[in-house]
C-alpha cells in the first residue's frame, strides 16, 4: 500500500513537470473539504464527498502554497520510502529548511498536509505523518493483540489496568481483538469515565468503556469502528447534553467530519447510537442545568442549517429545537446531584433498557 | 444694537424693584444709558478676533491686507502690497501695510479708519473680502486701547496731488473719529494707502501665523505680489504668478428668496419706484414684470399700489408670496471664483505630492445669496500616511486659520466618506492619509459664524455643495489611489514569483531525480509562464515642477521654533483646534 502512495506522489509531480516542460501552467486538484461538499445518506452511514474539487492552478497568488505543497510531498515521499514517521509538529520544523517557502505557524503546515491527504485520497498515516494528539482510553472486557518494538506478539488485557486504562495508539490498523463484551460505551469526559472504571461498571454491564476526551481523534474513531465491526458489537455514546457533545463529538464519531471527508468511510462509526444526555433526560431526571451560551445557540442554528447529518434526522432536529426552547445545557456529571453513583445504579441501566429514548 | 440691550434689561429691572422696594425706577433710570458700538466691541474684543496678543497681530495685518486687495481689485490695479511687522519692545509691535490701490479721499480717511461699522461693502451684494466695515477700525481701536498710540494713515489718490497724512484715535463713547494730527506730506508713490498701527501682540510661527496667512493669501491670489518683512527682519517675497486680474465681480440686487421683512420694509421706504410692479422689478434681481405680477397675486395686493402705502401686514404677505413664486436663481457673475487650474497650481507650490486635482462647482444659492464652491486635493509625496489630512479653508480668497472645527467646510469633509477614496477615517473625524484638501467658498455674502470671520456657518445648501465638490475631487483621487494600490499588489505578486519558483524547482528535482539542467529549465519556463500572464507593468508618474521648497516652508513650524515659542501659546493653539 505504501509503495502505491509513493508512486502516486511521483505521478502528481511528474504531471506538474510535464506541464511546465510544455510551457503550460500546471495545476493540482484538491477536493473541497467542508460540510458544503459532503452528503449524508443514513443507509451508507457516513459523510461522503460530493466531489467538488478546487483546482489549484499555479498563479502569482498561489505560487507560495503550490511550492509548499510540492515540498511537503517530497518530504512525505522520503518518509514513506525510508519507512519512517513524522509528527505534524516535526513536519512544521522540517519546513524551516525550505528558505522563503517555510511555514510561519503550524496551522499553515497542517492545512497543506490535509490538502495532500485529500488530493491523494489517503489517510495522513499513509503519507507518513502522525498527529500529536492522544487517542482515547480503554477499559473493560477486551484483549488487544499488538506487537512490541521488536515485532513480538503482545496480548494486552484491558481489565488489568486497575484504576488506569489502555491508550489507543496513533495507528490501529494492525490490531486484533478478543472480547466477550456485549457492547461498547463511548464516553465524552475523562471524569465520567473514571467513575465508571472505579466502580467496575464494565464488569457489571459486560461492556468495553472508551473515553474519547472531547472530539474523538481519527485513531479512536478507527479503533472503535474496527472493534465494533469485527466483534459485531453495538456502540452507545454518552456525552454532555450540549450542542458541542451532540454536533461535534457524537456526529464526528458517527459520520465523520467535513474536513476529513475523503477518509470518513473508514474513520467513522455508523452503528453508534446516542444514549444521552438528551434534552428530554434533563426533564425526566430533573437534572441541574446551566444556561446555553451564545456559541451554543449559534452552533445549534448552524447545525440545523448546514449539517447534512442533522438534516437527515428529524429526531435530532427536534432535540436541538427542544434545547433551544429550554435554553439549558447539562453536563454528564450532573447526575451526582442525586447521588454519586446514580449514573451507574439508575441512569445507565434505565437508558440501556429504554431504546425509545435514544437518538439516532 | 443699543436698543436691544436696553430692552433686555427692562424686565429684569422691574422684578428687582418688586422684590426689594429699596431702589426706585428713577434710580435705575439714571443707570440706563446708551452703549456705543465702540464700547461694546472694546469689551467684546474676542468677537472681532482679538482674543489674545498673538491673534491680535494676525487680525490687524489680515484686515489691512484684505482691504488693500479689495481696493486694488476695484480700481483694476494689480495689487502690490508691502507688509511689515516690527517688534518695538517686548509684546509691543508696529504693523505697517502699504498698497498701490486707488487711495482714499481726504474726507473719508478718518471715518474709514476710526469709526466702527463704516464702510462701502455692507450694503451692497458683491463678492469682496471685507463685509461689515468693522475690521480695520477695530484694529485701530485695539492698538489705541493697548498702547495709547494713534493710528497713522497716509493716502494719495493721484500722482499730481499731495498725500494726506492723519493721526487718528477713536472716541469709544461716541464711535466718532478723533483727529490728533492732519497734514499734507510728500510720498514717493503715485497712488496708494499706508496704514501704521502700534499694538500689544506676540509673534510666533506655525500654521496660524502671519507668515502662513500671507503665504496662503498668495496661493489664492496669484495676481498679487506681497512683500513681507517679519519681526525677525526676514524678508519674504511672494511674487505674482499671473498678470491677469480676476474677472471683476458684479454687484447685484438682492434676490427675493434671501430677503427678510426688515430689508423689504427698508427698501419699500427708500425706493423711487411708484408702483409695486416697478418696485419689484427694479429693486430685486431676477424679477421680471410677469413674475412681479405673480408675486402680487400671491400676496393679494394690486400691482399699481404705491410702495409707501404697503402696510407691515402686507409686507409679510409679500415675503410669503416670494417663496410661493418660482423665481430664477440669482446671476452668478457677482462671484469671481479662483478657477480649478489656478487653485491646483497654488496647491502645487505649497505641497509636494504625487497627484493633484481641482474642481469648480456651478453656482448655487443659499437664502437668495449666490455662491460657488471650489475644491482641490493633493495626494502622496512628502505627506505622511498616518497624519490627519491637511485642510486649507478659504472664503472669498481669504484663508481661514482659526476655529477649524466650527467651520462648515470641516463638517463637510468629516461627513464625506473618505474610505471610498482609499484613506482611513473614523466616524466623526477628519480622514487620515497623505492628503491635503483645499476648499474655497466665494459668495456675495459669506455667512461667518462670528465677526472675526474664522469659520463658515452651517447652511445645509452650502454643506451639500461643499460635499459635492469634495466628492468630485475624491473620485479622481480614488482612481489614482486604486491604481497605486493595484501597482503595489502587482509588485508584491511579482516578487512572489521570484521568491517561490526556485522552491518548486527544488521540489520537482528531488521528487523526480531530475538533472540540474532540467531543474533550471523548469524554473525558467515557470518564470516565463507566470510573467507572461501578468502583462506589462503599469507606470505611475509623479512630477511637480511648480513645487517650491522655500515657499512651502514659510509658516511651517520648524523644531527650533517649537523650542522658542513659549509653551502657553502651543497649548492655546491646540485647545483652539480641539474646540
Amino acid at each position: 500500500m505504501t509503495t502505491t502512495v509513493s508512486a502516486q506522489i511521483t505521478q502528481v509531480a511528474k504531471n506538474v513537470f510535464e506541464h511546465i516542460k510544455k510551457k503550460e501552467l500546471p495545476s493540482l486538484n484538491i477536493p473541497l473539504r467542508s460540510l458544503q461538499n459532503v452528503t449524508y445518506d443514513p443507509k451508507e452511514g457516513y459523510f461522503e464527498l460530493v466531489g467538488k474539487e478546487k483546482e489549484r492552478a499555479l498563479t502569482a497568488s498561489t505560487v507560495k502554497t503550490f511550492a509548499q505543497t510540492l515540498l511537503m510531498m517530497n518530504e512525505s515521499k522520503k518518509i514513506i520510502d525510508t519507512d519512517d514517521i513524522a509528527t505534524k509538529r516535526e513536519v512544521y520544523y522540517i519546513s524551516k529548511n525550505w528558505g522563503d517557502a517555510r511555514f510561519q505557524e503550524q496551522p499553515e503546515s497542517d492545512a497543506v498536509m490535509d490538502d495532500i491527504e485529500a488530493m491523494l485520497h489517503v489517510n495522513r498515516e499513509q503519507i507518513g505523518f502522525i498527529p500529536e494528539e492522544k487517542g482515547g482510553e480503554v477499559a473493560g472486557n477486551l484483549i488487544v493483540i499488538d506487537k512490541d518494538g521488536e515485532g513480538n506478539r503482545l496480548e494486552i488485557d484491558c481489565t488489568k489496568f486497575g484504576s488506569g486504562a489502555y491508550s489507543v495508539p496513533s495507528s490501529v490498523e494492525h490490531l486484533q481483538f478478543k472480547t466477550n463484551a456485549k457492547f461498547i460505551l463511548a464516553i465524552e469526559t475523562a471524569g465520567a469515565f473514571q467513575r465508571l472504571v472505579k466502580h467496575n461498571y464494565w464488569k457489571k454491564a459486560h461492556c468495553i468503556l472508551i473515553s474519547m476526551g472531547g472530539v474523538p481523534t481519527r485513531a479512536t474513531r478507527r479503533f472503535i469502528r474496527r472493534l465494533a465491526d469485527e466483534r459485531k458489537l453495538p456502540v452507545y455514546v454518552f456525552t454532555d447534553g450540549d450542542p458541542y457533545g451532540y454536533l461535534n463529538i457524537y456526529r464526528t464519531l458517527k459520520v465523520g467530519s467535513g474536513n476529513a471527508a475523503h477518509i470518513n468511510k473508514f474513520f467513522c462509526v455508523p452503528q453508534a447510537k446516542f444514549l444521552g444526555v438528551t434534552p428530554q433526560d434533563i426533564i425526566d431526571y430533573k437534572l441541574p442545568t446551566h444556561p446555553l451560551k451564545d456559541v451554543d445557540v449559534k452552533r445549534i442554528k448552524d447545525g440545523i442549517k448546514n449539517d447534512p447529518f442533522v438534516q437527515a434526522h428529524k429526531e435530532w432536529q427536534k432535540a436541538l429545537d427542544d434545547m433551544t426552547k429550554m435554553k439549558k445545557r447539562v453536563e454528564q456529571q450532573a447526575f451526582a446531584a442525586h447521588s454519586l453513583n446514580y449514573v451507574i445504579d439508575t441512569y445507565l441501566p434505565e437508558k440501556l433498557k429504554k431504546q425509545e429514548t435514544w437518538l439516532p | 444694537m443699543e436698543k436691544k440691550t436696553q430692552q433686555a434689561k427692562t424686565p429684569r429691572t422691574n422684578t428687582t424693584q418688586e422684590q426689594t422696594h429699596t431702589v426706585t425706577a428713577h434710580d435705575l433710570a439714571k443707570q440706563q444709558r446708551e452703549i456705543s458700538v465702540a464700547e461694546f466691541f472694546a469689551k467684546n474684543r474676542h468677537l472681532l478676533g482679538f482674543d489674545n496678543p498673538r491673534k491680535a497681530l494676525l487680525t490687524t495685518i489680515k484686515e489691512a491686507v484684505d482691504n488693500s486687495l479689495d481696493a486694488c481689485e476695484e480700481a483694476h490695479v494689480l495689487p502690490e502690497i508691502i507688509v511689515e511687522a516690527i517688534e518695538m519692545s517686548e509684546n509691543r509691535f508696529r504693523v505697517i501695510v502699504e498698497d498701490n490701490g486707488p487711495g482714499i479721499v481726504k474726507e473719508q480717511i478718518p471715518k474709514i479708519f476710526a469709526k466702527l461699522l463704516y464702510g462701502s461693502k455692507f450694503h451692497r451684494l458683491k463678492m469682496s473680502r471685507g463685509q461689515q466695515g468693522i475690521g480695520i477700525s477695530a484694529s485701530v481701536m485695539y492698538g489705541q486701547l493697548t498702547t495709547g498710540r494713534a493710528a497713522k494713515i497716509t493716502s494719495k489718490i493721484h500722482p499730481n496731488e499731495p498725500a494726506q497724512y492723519y493721526e487718528l484715535h477713536i472716541d469709544t463713547q461716541t464711535n466718532q473719529p478723533k483727529i490728533l494730527k492732519e497734514s499734507i506730506v510728500d510720498w514717493h508713490k503715485d497712488r496708494g494707502t499706508r496704514v501704521e498701527i502700534d499694538l500689544e501682540a506676540t509673534y510666533s510661527k506655525g500654521s496660524q501665523s502671519i507668515d502662513a496667512y500671507l503665504k496662503q493669501t498668495a496661493i489664492v491670489n496669484p495676481h498679487a505680489t506681497i512683500i513681507y518683512t517679519n519681526p525677525r527682519a526676514e524678508q519674504l517675497v511672494f511674487s505674482r504668478a499671473t498678470e491677469q486680474l480676476p474677472p471683476e465681480a458684479k454687484e447685484i440686487k438682492p434676490h427675493p428668496y434671501g430677503v427678510e421683512l426688515g430689508l423689504l420694509q427698508k427698501l419699500l421706504g427708500s425706493t423711487t419706484a411708484r408702483t409695486m410692479q416697478s418696485f419689484l422689478t427694479t429693486e430685486f434681481s431676477r424679477v421680471t414684470p410677469p413674475i412681479a405680477k405673480e408675486i402680487c397675486e400671491h400676496a393679494g395686493i394690486l400691482v399699481n399700489v404705491k410702495p409707501e402705502m404697503i402696510s407691515r401686514e402686507q409686507a409679510e404677505r409679500i415675503i410669503a408670496a416670494f417663496s410661493k413664486t418660482k423665481i430664477m436663481a440669482p446671476p452668478s457673475d457677482c462671484i469671481s471664483p479662483i478657477g480649478a487650474e489656478l487653485l491646483e497650481k497654488g496647491l502645487k507650490k505649497e505641497v509636494k505630492a504625487e497627484f493633484y486635482c481641482a474642481t469648480t462647482r456651478p453656482p448655487s444659492v443659499y437664502r437668495g445669496n449666490p455662491f460657488i464652491v471650489e475644491a482641490a486635493m493633493a495626494y502622496g509625496g512628502e505627506m505622511q500616511a498616518d497624519d490627519m489630512v491637511r485642510l486649507y479653508r478659504y472664503a472669498n480668497r481669504v484663508p481661514l486659520q482659526y476655529q477649524q472645527s466650527a467651520c462648515a467646510i470641516t463638517a463637510s469633509v468629516i461627513q464625506t466618506n473618505f474610505r471610498q477614496y482609499g484613506l482611513q477615517q473614523s466616524k466623526g473625524a477628519l480622514p487620515v492619509g497623505p492628503c491635503a484638501v483645499v476648499v474655497h467658498i466665494a459668495s456675495v455674502w459669506v455667512p461667518f459664524t462670528s465677526e472675526s470671520k474664522e469659520a463658515i456657518a452651517h447652511y445645509p445648501e452650502m454643506i451639500k455643495d461643499i460635499k459635492l465638490a469634495i466628492q468630485e475631487c475624491g473620485r479622481q483621487l480614488a482612481r489614482y489611489v486604486l491604481k497605486k494600490q493595484r501597482l503595489h499588489s502587482e509588485m508584491t505578486k511579482r516578487s512572489y514569483i521570484e521568491k517561490y519558483i526556485p522552491a518548486i524547482g527544488t521540489a520537482l528535482k528531488e521528487l523526480l531525480s531530475l538533472p540540474e539542467a532540467q531543474r533550471m529549465s523548469t524554473e525558467e519556463n515557470l518564470k516565463e509562464l507566470l510573467e507572461q500572464k501578468r502583462g506589462a507593468l503599469a507606470h505611475i508618474e509623479a512630477s511637480n515642477e511648480e513645487y517650491n521648497e522655500e515657499f512651502a516652508l514659510v509658516g511651517k513650524t520648524s523644531e527650533e521654533d517649537i523650542y522658542e515659542d513659549d509653551a502657553e501659546q502651543e497649548t492655546e493653539e491646540n485647545s483652539e483646534d480641539e474646540k
